[in-house]
């Protein structure tokens, strides 16, 4: 589609594009290089305390020790092990209600619907707080519920949306070889719908794996809590945008891996 | 259930404040998300780049992070605008790539024929996507933008961490000061939610039967 | 298609789970050895409890599971270095296993933030709860309380020089104050009438401080006292403790009978120069020397 929508650029349009790109390259980079270069000011403070600036040597110093990098790995560990579980869950769950909601009997499809709109509805922070006060389960089986449950109903509605848009010959071939109407869901409706929304169904996972960071609420040892609430309330204030800067840069990596294992995976089953 | 009803004022302030945070993010992020998709079709190579990488960036960072960003980084830059800016900004610059994606799931949605149609009587790129592209392309994200909208919705509770005093804020405040009454308040917070969420659905199904492109 | 891409499907949600529980096993292996500060004395030992009560159960099985801070500096703070939580909380929950006859090798460390602390008392996930805990009524109604041992007192943080002159609570009303969300004072200032922003840990408050965007951060005075020490010439406490906020040892709400105990054991320590130990070995070191107050045995 992108490419009809414009002609193969003459010299005059290639002109004119080339300015544009260098005129806003130019200013994204005065603009990173302002951000960076404020940054990097020492800082006057209150009481006449001058506060080094952010790229200082005295704010990255803790990075040097081992232990803050086991404490971060264990954090990062807690992150894969709730997204993990979370994932595969929800992903039963998610199969378990498109069956459910794609059934023939109204007994079934509407409790389902009802449940699934108020899943859909509540935050997962909600969620893993209900979890943890109310079933009492303990921090890391609240976050994996919540996660798992709440990312369930959208996989759910996704596979659902999926199996309405096949077309309706499959399932009459199916039926009509003799197999019953489950047998025909599980083995010729399930492949096609699942293929045809995995980039759905995974850009749904990692939104799960960053919404692990939300465990913070119940108290739950992810990454996120361990390095920007336990690690910064030990070594000080004074680090806290070095923790941001290396926090961020972990949940870059962890997802840029995720999807290309995805990407990977779907290039193979394809 | 006492509780609740005793504390309603204090549900109320953060439903509204709830409301606000959806529908300035909401409408920011319809907005920036427009656009950034269009810089993803565009014919100069840069702007393209730069949408994608935006894209990518804020797909791959939880929330919580771009929050932190804002609150706790932007200050020290000499900015100095109230918390509830800072946080209209986080969720706008969060959720519109969500918006870009389902846009931009629209604009390849609608038929080749309609840009071949557009461009084979003269029309130049703007007026193409403009005139033609664009009106068929928003009619037909409406589903997946209304996901956003409730998506959208759900992560406002996030600012409840950073100064904003929203639903999932007073839920914790009360469930606090009243720890004898914490499934009521925490049923009630739920409650709030599923007002905007269900009311969200229904008005997408309406929206969706009315605007819908028969083929 | 068919069956060869579902197998390979199943397959490698096989290996991911296989990953997934070696993950796990990966974790619990991790944990460096303690060595926290040496100030409890050693385990006792021989001693006998009522039959049933709870103290036997603990002393029989040799481990007890406490929920502290992980964040609080001075109180409950996780040493990244041994893996272990250090301060005056953590003493004072080391000395109470001691008199159980358990070492603090053997205790169990669960980290308790304000929306857990009663769930887990009640549902048996720890068995103490020793975590800037502040006692009142309406938690009274959930869970019981041994103690107080230690009398906090809600204060006021400024910048260095007091530049909006804070001088007390009354300066307060209507200003932005940054405190942590669903906490104590958070409920205290807003029945002030201040401008209560609220974040989830309390090194959060101190940028906006800095910037001018709150004028105050006000909790507990041995709190604000950590943060202006690890931040060295920026921040003030001003003024003099407006509340009172007596921390205590939350426990499950029958259990008359470990309660008593453990006011003893807080009662003899009071007297005998442990709790003045414990208190110059952690929070001392920042702090002035503090008194222990008198347990409430109600």
């Amino acid at each position: 589609m992108t490419s009809v929508l414009f002609d193969a650029p003459g010299p005059k349009a290639r002109r004119a594009s080339l300015i544009a790109s260098i005129v806003s390259a130019v200013a994204l980079i005065a603009l990173f290089g302002w951000i960076i270069a404020t940054l990097a000011a020492p800082r006057t403070g209150p009481g006449g305390v001058t506060l080094p600036g952010a790229f200082d040597p005295s704010r990255w110093d803790i990075f040097l020790d081992r232990a803050v990098w086991r404490t971060i790995w264990g954090g990062v560990l807690g992150t894969l092990r709730a997204a993990g579980l979370a994932a595969v869950l929800a992903i039963i769950i998610g199969v378990i209600l498109s069956l459910f909601r794609s059934s023939r009997t109204r007994w079934i499809t509407v409790p389902v619907a009802i449940v699934l709109e108020f899943l859909r509805g509540v935050p997962v922070l909600l969620m893993m707080l209900f979890i943890l006060l109310v079933l009492s389960t303990g921090q890391y089986w609240a976050v994996v519920w919540a996660l798992a449950v709440y990312n369930g109903a959208i996989i759910g509605e996704a596979l659902r949306a999926g199996l309405d848009s096949l077309p309706r010959g499959q399932r009459e071939a199916g039926l009509s070889i003799g197999l019953s109407p489950l047998a025909t869901r599980m083995r010729i409706e399930y492949p096609q719908a699942v293929r045809q929304m995995t980039p759905i169904i995974v850009a749904q996972l990692v939104v799960l794996l960053k919404d692990t960071s939300l465990g913070y609420i119940v108290g739950y040892s992810e990454v996120l809590r361990v390095m920007m609430n336990n690690l910064s309330s030990f070594y000080g204030n004074r680090y806290l945008f070095s923790l941001f800067f290396v926090c961020l840069g972990i949940y870059l990596a962890i997802n840029f891996i995720v999807s290309a294992i995805a990407r990977f995976l779907s290039k193979r089953l394809a | 259930m006492s509780a609740v009803l005793a504390n309603l004022p204090a549900f109320l302030e953060g439903f509204r404040m709830t409301l606000v945070l959806l529908a300035v993010s909401g409408g920011g992020a319809l907005v920036l998300g427009t656009i950034v998709a269009v810089m993803r079709v565009s014919p100069v190579a840069t702007l393209r780049w730069l949408a994608t990488g935006y894209t990518e960036l804020f797909r791959n960072t939880p929330l919580t992070l771009v929050f932190a960003f804002f609150v706790f980084v932007v200050p020290t830059l000499g900015v100095r605008v109230d918390f509830i800016w800072l946080a209209l900004v986080s969720l706008t610059l969060y959720t519109s790539p969500f918006v870009a994606e389902a846009i931009r799931s629209g604009i390849n949605g609608v038929p080749v024929g309609q840009a071949e149609a557009a461009r084979s009587i003269g029309l130049g790129f703007g007026q193409t996507l403009g005139l033609v592209i664009l009106p068929q392309a928003l009619r037909m994200s409406v589903p997946p933008l209304i996901n956003v909208l409730i998506a959208l919705t759900k992560n406002t509770s996030v600012a409840g961490g950073f100064f904003i005093v929203e639903l999932v804020a007073t839920g914790r405040q009360l469930a606090n000061a009243n720890g004898n009454a914490v499934i009521p308040i925490l049923l009630a917070v739920a409650a709030f939610y599923l007002v905007i969420t269900i009311t969200l659905g229904l008005v997408a199904g309406r929206v969706e039967s009315k605007v819908r492109v028969l083929r | 298609m068919g069956n060869i891409t579902r197998n390979r499907i199943l397959g490698a949600a096989g290996v991911a789970t296989l990953g997934i529980l070696a993950l796990s096993a990966c974790v619990d292996s991790e944990a460096p050895s303690p060595s926290g500060p040496a100030t409890s004395d050693a385990p006792a030992e021989d001693v006998t409890f009522p039959e049933g009560s709870t103290m036997a159960e603990l002393a029989e099985a040799g481990t007890i599971t406490i929920g502290t801070k992980f964040d609080q500096p001075l109180f409950g703070l996780m040493n990244p270095g041994t893996g272990e939580p250090e301060g005056f909380d953590v003493e004072i929950g080391k000395i109470i296993a001691g008199e159980l006859g358990i070492a603090p090798e053997n205790i169990n460390w669960v980290e308790t933030v304000s929306s857990n602390r009663e769930p887990f008392i009640q549902n048996g996930q720890v068995d103490i709860v020793i975590a800037t805990y502040t006692i009142n009524d309406t938690r009274k109604e959930v869970v019981s309380f041994a103690g107080p041992y230690y009398e906090a007192g809600q204060s006021i943080l400024v910048l260095a020089g007091n530049p909006n002159d804070i001088q007390g609570p009354d300066d307060l009303v209507g200003q932005p104050v940054c405190t942590a969300s669903g906490s104590t004072p958070e409920a205290n200032l807003r029945e002030l009438g201040a401008n209560v922003v609220a974040t989830d840990t309390y090194s959060n408050c101190l940028e906006p401080l800095r910037s001018g965007q709150v004028v105050a951060v006000s909790t507990d005075n041995v709190i604000l006292a950590g943060l202006a020490a690890q931040n060295e010439g920026e921040f003030e406490v001003v003024g003099e403790p407006f509340t009172e906020e007596p921390y205590g040892i939350g426990l499950a709400l029958e259990d008359t009978e470990f309660r008593m105990w453990i006011n003893d054991v807080l009662e003899e320590i009071a007297a005998d120069g442990r709790w003045e130990q414990a208190w110059m070995s952690t929070a001392g070191t920042v702090l002035p020397p503090a008194e222990p107050p008198a347990v409430d045995r109600y």
